[in-house]
Order: C-alpha cells, then sequence, then structure tokens
C-alpha cells in the first residue's frame, strides 16, 4: 500500500527536520495506521468531529510523527502543516495532541490511553451508538497498571466494540522487553482476561485487513490485535535497533532511508 | 454531607440526563438510591482509581457529566495524573467527589486523612475546586456544578454534619456565615465552620463579635473574588489542611500583603496515635479554644500597632 510508505517517509522528514525522537515506534505501527485510516476505520477527513466517525487513540503518544503523517495524508489537515513539527509555535507538539484535527485525546505519559478508551467505548454503549474505539498500544506501556486495571474493566462491562491494538516490537526504551518486564505470553494473558485475541503479522496488511474487518470478534468480549512488529520496519539501519528510540537521522541518513523507501529524498 | 451530596445529585440527575455517576467501590448505604434510579447513568469502576478517573474522562469526552466518587485520598492522590492529563488537560466535565475530606475518618488512620489535596489540586488547570463546610453548602456545590459542567473537585465531610447556615448560592466568594464588629475576621473553609463557629460563640461571650466566613469556593479565585476580606486588619484562616498551599495559601496569593493571615491548620507530622476527628483535631490544635486564642492573639496584635509611639 502507497499509505505505509509515505507514512514512513513523512515520519522520517518530520523527526530529522525537527532533530526528534522516537521515529523506530513510529516506523513499526505505519502499517496499522495504513490499514486503519484507508481500510478499517469509517471517518471522514473534512468532517473530524463527524459524530459517528470511529474513534482512535494513540495511547503510545511519542509516535505522534507517523498518526500525524497519516492524517495529513489523508486530508485532515494540509500537509504542509507537517513541516512546522516540533518547532516553536506548532500545534504538533512531540506528544500526541487533541488539538490538531483528527486527534481524539492527548497523551505522552503512558497507560493513559486504554482507560480513556473504555470510557468511549462505554458511552457508545450507554448512548446505543454503532461507532468503534480503536486504542494503539506499545508493549513497554503494559507494565503501567492503569492498562491493566482497564483490561479488567472492558470485557466485565462486555465492551465488543473496543480494539486494543498492541504494537508489539518488542523493545522498549531502556532494553528488549523480555528483559526488562517479559510479557510473554501475551495473548495468554488477555484471554485470561476475557478478551478476545488474534496474533497477527503488523506489516502484512492483508492479515491487518481481515483481522479487523468484521468486529467484534466474539460475541461481548473487548478485541485485542497482538500484532507483531519490527522496531524501524522499513529502513534497513533502524530495524530492532533500540538506539533509534532515541537517535534522529541526519540528512545522509535520511536521504538513505527515504531511498529504502523508494521516495524522493 | 454525603447524604446531602447524594440526595441533590439525584435532584440534578432528573433535569441533567448527561449526570452520570461513577463510584470506586466505595459508597455503601449512600449511593444506592441513585444506582436504582439511574442504573445507566450509575457504574462501579471496582477499586482501580486510575481507571476510574480515565473512563470518566471518556464517558465525558461524547457528553456526559461525570462524578467520580471515592473517599479520602483515593479519588485525588492516586490517580493524579489522569486528572491533570485526561481531565483537566482536555477541559472535561468530570467532578472528583472526595468524602471524607480532612480528618474526618480519623480513626482509619493516616492513610484515610486528606489533608494535602486542596495544595495539590489547587494547582491544576481549568479546575474549580469547592470544599463546603456544611450540608447546605455541599447541596448547593452540587447544583452549581449541575449548571456548570466543567474539571472540578468537590471535597465534602462525611455524614451527620449539622446544618450551620442558611445559604443561597455559592457565587464564587466567601460567604458571610456570621456577621461581627471586630477588625479581624474568621475564615474557614470545609467541615472545620463549625469549630470556627464555636470559636466566634466563646469570643461573643466577651464582647468580642467576630465575623465568621466560609470559603467553600477555593479555585478559581482572584482579588477581587476576596475583595469583601480585603478591608479587614487581619484573618484567622482555619482548614483540615497542612498549612501549605490551603485557604491560608490561597488567601495569601490574592490578598494585599498589608492583611495578615494566621494560619490554623493540621500539622504536616503524622500521628501514630488513633483517635477520632475530634481527637484529632485537638492534636492538631484546631479546636474552638485554639481558634479563639489565636483570634485574640491577632487583635492584640493588630491593637499594639495602633498605640501612639511614646
Amino acid at each position: 500500500m502507497v499509505l505505509a510508505g509515505e507514512i514512513r517517509a513523512e515520519a522520517l522528514r518530520m523527526v530529522a527536520r525537527a532533530s526528534a525522537s522516537h521515529i523506530g515506534g513510529a516506523l513499526s505501527m505505519a502499517d496499522l495506521l495504513a490499514v486503519l485510516y484507508d481500510e478499517t476505520m469509517r471517518v471522514k477527513p473534512d468532517q473530524p468531529e463527524w459524530p459517528d466517525r470511529d474513534r482512535f487513540i494513540l495511547s503510545k503518544g511519542h509516535s505522534c510523527t507517523a498518526v500525524y503523517a497519516t492524517l495529513a495524508l489523508r486530508g485532515f489537515f494540509p500537509l504542509a502543516e507537517l513541516e512546522t513539527y516540533g518547532q516553536d509555535n506548532s500545534r504538533l507538539m512531540s506528544h500526541v495532541s487533541h488539538k490538531v484535527p483528527g486527534i481524539e485525546f492527548s497523551t505522552g505519559s503512558l497507560g493513559h490511553g486504554l482507560p480513556f478508551g473504555c470510557g468511549k467505548a462505554l458511552a457508545a454503549k450507554r448512548l446505543k451508538k454503532s461507532w468503534r474505539t480503536f486504542v494503539m498500544l506499545s508493549d513497554g506501556e503494559l507494565d503501567e497498571g492503569s492498562n491493566w486495571e482497564a483490561i479488567l474493566f472492558a470485557p466485565q462491562h462486555r465492551l465488543d466494540n473496543l480494539v486494543a491494538i498492541v504494537d508489539y516490537n518488542k523493545i522498549q526504551s531502556l532494553g528488549n522487553v523480555k528483559e526488562v518486564l517479559d510479557l510473554h505470553p501475551l495473548a495468554d494473558k488477555f484471554r485470561a482476561f476475557k478478551w478476545a485475541v488474534k496474533e497477527i503479522d503488523g506489516h502484512d496488511h492483508e492479515e491487518i485487513h481481515s483481522a479487523l474487518a468484521v468486529l467484534p470478534w466474539e460475541p461481548s468480549k473487548p478485541n485485542c490485535l497482538i500484532a507483531h512488529t519490527v522496531k524501524g520496519k522499513g529502513v534497513s539501519f533502524m530495524e530492532n535497533q533500540l538506539l533509534w528510540h532515541y537517535r534522529s537521522p541526519g540528512i545522509d541518513q535520511l536521504n538513505q532511508a527515504l531511498r529504502e523507501l523508494n521516495c524522493e529524498p | 454531607m454525603r447524604t446531602a451530596f447524594i440526595n441533590e445529585l439525584i435532584v440534578q440527575a432528573r433535569q441533567h440526563p448527561e449526570i452520570f455517576l461513577i463510584v470506586g467501590d466505595l459508597g455503601f448505604s449512600v449511593i444506592e438510591p441513585f444506582a436504582s434510579e439511574f442504573p445507566d447513568r450509575f457504574l462501579n469502576a471496582g477499586i482501580a482509581e486510575q481507571n476510574m478517573t480515565g473512563v470518566a474522562a471518556g464517558l465525558a469526552s461524547e457528553g456526559y457529566h461525570v462524578f467520580t466518587y471515592s473517599i479520602a485520598n483515593f479519588p485525588t492522590l492516586r490517580c493524579l495524573e489522569q486528572i491533570r492529563n485526561d481531565i483537566c488537560y482536555h477541559n472535561l466535565p468530570v467532578t472528583v467527589v472526595a468524602v471524607g475530606g480532612g480528618l474526618a475518618y480519623g480513626n482509619l488512620g493516616y492513610s484515610h486523612h486528606a489533608v494535602q489535596d486542596i495544595a495539590i489540586l489547587r494547582t491544576m488547570p481549568n479546575l474549580t475546586l469547592l470544599a463546603p463546610g456544611d450540608p447546605g453548602e455541599t447541596k448547593e456545590c452540587v447544583s452549581w456544578l449541575s449548571i456548570n459542567p466543567r474539571p472540578s473537585y468537590l471535597r465534602i465531610g462525611k455524614a451527620g454534619e449539622k446544618s450551620l447556615h442558611e445559604v443561597r448560592g455559592i457565587d464564587g466568594i466567601p460567604l458571610l456565615v456570621r456577621p461581627g464588629t471586630t477588625d479581624i475576621a474568621l475564615v474557614s473553609t470545609g467541615g472545620i465552620l463549625d469549630e470556627t463557629l464555636a470559636a466566634a460563640d466563646i469570643l461573643s461571650k466577651d464582647g468580642l463579635m467576630a465575623p465568621v466566613y466560609s470559603m467553600p469556593w477555593l479555585k478559581p479565585l482572584s482579588p477581587s473574588s476576596l475583595s469583601i476580606l480585603a478591608p479587614y486588619r487581619a484573618l484567622v484562616a482555619v482548614e483540615e489542611h497542612v498549612p501549605q498551599g490551603g485557604l491560608a495559601g490561597a488567601l495569601r496569593e490574592n490578598l494585599p500583603h498589608s492583611v495578615p493571615i494566621h494560619s490554623i491548620s493540621v500539622s504536616e507530622s503524622i500521628s501514630s496515635m488513633v483517635g477520632s476527628q475530634s481527637f484529632l483535631r485537638n492534636e492538631s490544635g484546631i479546636t474552638s479554644n485554639h481558634i479563639e486564642s489565636v483570634f485574640r492573639h491577632a487583635l492584640i496584635q493588630w491593637r499594639s500597632f495602633q498605640l501612639p509611639t511614646p
């Protein structure tokens, strides 16, 4: 899909221009975002507040470049605004901001998105609305206890209109997830908490699309999509490298990355 | 005060279909009438205050005015970042309600003493902070909040508090509970209003008619909202809260430096002895007798400034 490559290219340009961090986790979820915004979710870019839209919440707010890029590419706001990312007086701050058209919720501190998403999903149930809530989580942020409060909550209240997507790229801030606080077996954990779970290759568009095409997967159960991904996906020298949680590409690295993505430097 | 809270919330919920109540697995024998009348607008979130507050923000983002309800520090300090980021940052209509403000849960021990909450929550952007002094003030606070949904914190007492005065609106200003004639006034916030009025009773026996103000409205404040207090020569500020950042702090920030504030508050040191609210008030020196003596001291201090220089 063209969109995923463009998301990666725009995210790379943004972090390079702003000397910003967190490109690795933006690249790992680019394919998920491309399918969500191109196929899965009901959204209207010219009406970001359309009442019947599906709600998307980025809980891993530090990876916002990929979401800003997706929204701009889909026409929620002008593509040129991406050039202001991280600059003085820009609304495109380096942790996702709800002042940007199409963004439902500002995050940055981890462990906030899923409880908020539970509130939205509960509101849809109580108000008898058919829109769904999608929450993008990082693997590292599942260390936060607040997520597990929400993971208990969602099945209790039969929030089958809620989809938690885990961008399981296996690397967190200071090391491999396995070596910091191991999440394995993650699918079993969610199943034990009474969620319906699917595990997919988070870079395979067909797998992503078919997993999310029909919801819910099981009546009354919230949905957890564990997307196995590669941190830094799409740029050879960034893939699976902790360094690119922090480092910002210089001009030569940016150009090489763009060439690998078949984009104009 | 918790009964006054729930009764008024039920009255308001009949008129405002957006009112929603979430409890943190607390409120036995208090919240049941609301739950049975409005099952679609009630939720027990379990013992999970971070999630409770995030869920409240999510509901509020879809049009509900959510009240979260728990005791002492659980709905505030346990989930402070959710209040800061989810509610205040997004300016969402969630009212956090803490039952047992101050030392109301005295004999349950230090974990249940809510004595830092005002200072901490007063720094939150967009937040309205209300600490009523009796059931009547509580009713007025709930009524005001229902008409003005916004990020807010309502700090109430527990049960059995006496009605202390007729309240007609809270209006964002100090409420004159008892008129007086002295140049120094007593100002209290929250449930310690009863001791403050008792101190005024003692003083009146000596002909000292001290004005008594209750300040359920603690934020937002401005110099103009406190203009009624500015003419006094000094104020005695009484609160069931540590000395830093509460009522005394709010008065100092918003009144001219020429008005000295004498603070009567709870020591920040931790007592390892258990006791009732009145025992702990006595231990902390926030009793009517102590308020009275601080008032007299303030009066002597002020009058000594008035003596002609020999």
